[in-house]
């Protein structure tokens, strides 16, 4: 009895550490997106490589895709995008990118000079389709599957940890079922 | 010099006013609508701002999608429906009451029932400590003698140490 009148303080103050030690990890600008695991939502947006033509997540159906968002304004997408381009490389899935807010003659340009792992990027400019997706920091990606449901929203940058550690398995585990 | 001084500080408020006065919104009492509402609504950009303080270009952007959604005749819980579609109840200041949120709701009553419970145990459990001893009449006249005695500094235990 008398141990446990001294234990209990240090076993609350445990207990209070772990919340706190938890809290330190957490990451606030990491909101959980209500999206995931609804369908993406609608869209059909003008193609960034030529505006006469558009393209609808319709489109995509059938397979497993990523949806890259990203704007040639945004520093944080520099640091993912050697990330991107190898990812396009190994050709696993498909990466489409959705220009966020941004002008098409920059955007392009962009893409000349750091590379271009997307098979198509749309276009939109004034971030409507971006608020639908409740895109709020660019970079995001979104994991979407055969049947056009997101199944995961990557806040920030892709890396090479992320990518191999929960995006691809993902991918991969969509793509057999 | 100081004369300098003085005459481009009397001027500076002068300049000041010849700036141009923002443009008024077209629709004021639309426009209270969006603010009031807004207010109640948090920036995702800058966490501690609501979309109405927030100078964030997402918080302008959204803040033209309240106002157009108003214009096309949208009450305010719908428009609130719509951004916690996309945005989460994140986007809300005031938090629903649902059974995720039980916990935060309710968690500090928890704690201070708890609180109060722990405090009048305690007392009761000291209280009972504290027994009154069973004095005989004798007893009692010796106590309130040496209290006494105690009182007038007769018997001070540190003057009997130097004594």
């Amino acid at each position: 009895m008398k141990s446990l009148r001294f234990l209990l303080p240090l076993l609350l103050f445990a207990v209070l550490l772990m919340f706190l030690w938890v809290g330190l990890s957490l990451d606030p600008r990491e909101v959980p997106s209500p999206l995931v695991g609804k369908p993406a939502p609608a869209f059909r947006l003008a193609r960034l490589d030529d505006p006469a033509k558009t393209l609808a997540e319709k489109d995509l159906h059938g397979q497993v895709w990523l949806l890259n968002v990203w704007a040639s304004w945004c520093v944080s997408c520099m640091e993912e995008h050697p990330v991107l381009v190898e990812l396009s490389k190994q050709g696993v899935v498909p990466v489409y990118g959705l220009n966020y807010k941004d002008q098409r003659p920059a955007a392009q340009a962009w893409l000349a000079r750091n590379g271009n792992p997307y098979t198509l990027s749309i276009a939109d400019p004034d971030g409507k389709v971006g608020i639908d997706y409740g895109v709020y920091g660019v970079p995001e990606t979104y994991v979407i599957d055969k049947t056009g449901v997101i199944r995961y929203k990557q806040i920030g940058p892709v890396t090479q940890k992320v990518l191999s550690e929960r995006i691809l398995p993902l991918v991969k585990r969509l793509q057999s079922s | 010099m100081r004369w300098i001084f003085a005459a481009a500080l009397a001027v500076l408020p002068v300049l000041g006013l010849a700036k141009e006065a923002p443009p008024a919104a077209e629709d004021p009492v639309l426009e209270q609508r969006v603010m009031h509402l807004a207010k109640e609504l948090r920036c995702l950009v800058c966490q501690n701002e609501s979309l109405a303080d927030s100078r964030a270009d997402l918080a302008e952007d959204l803040r033209q999608q309240i106002r157009e959604q108003m214009k096309a005749g949208n009450s305010d819980a719908q428009i609130k429906a719509w951004l916690t579609q996309r945005y989460g109840d994140f986007v809300l200041y005031r938090t629903p009451v649902k059974a995720t949120t039980v916990a935060l709701w309710f968690g500090p009553f928890v704690l201070l029932l708890a609180g109060l419970a722990g405090l009048l145990f305690y007392v009761r459990r000291r209280r009972a400590r504290v027994t009154r001893p069973n004095l005989t009449a004798e007893e009692q006249a010796r106590a309130q003698a040496l209290l006494l005695e105690t009182e007038k500094g007769v018997n001070r235990p540190d003057a009997a140490a130097r004594g």
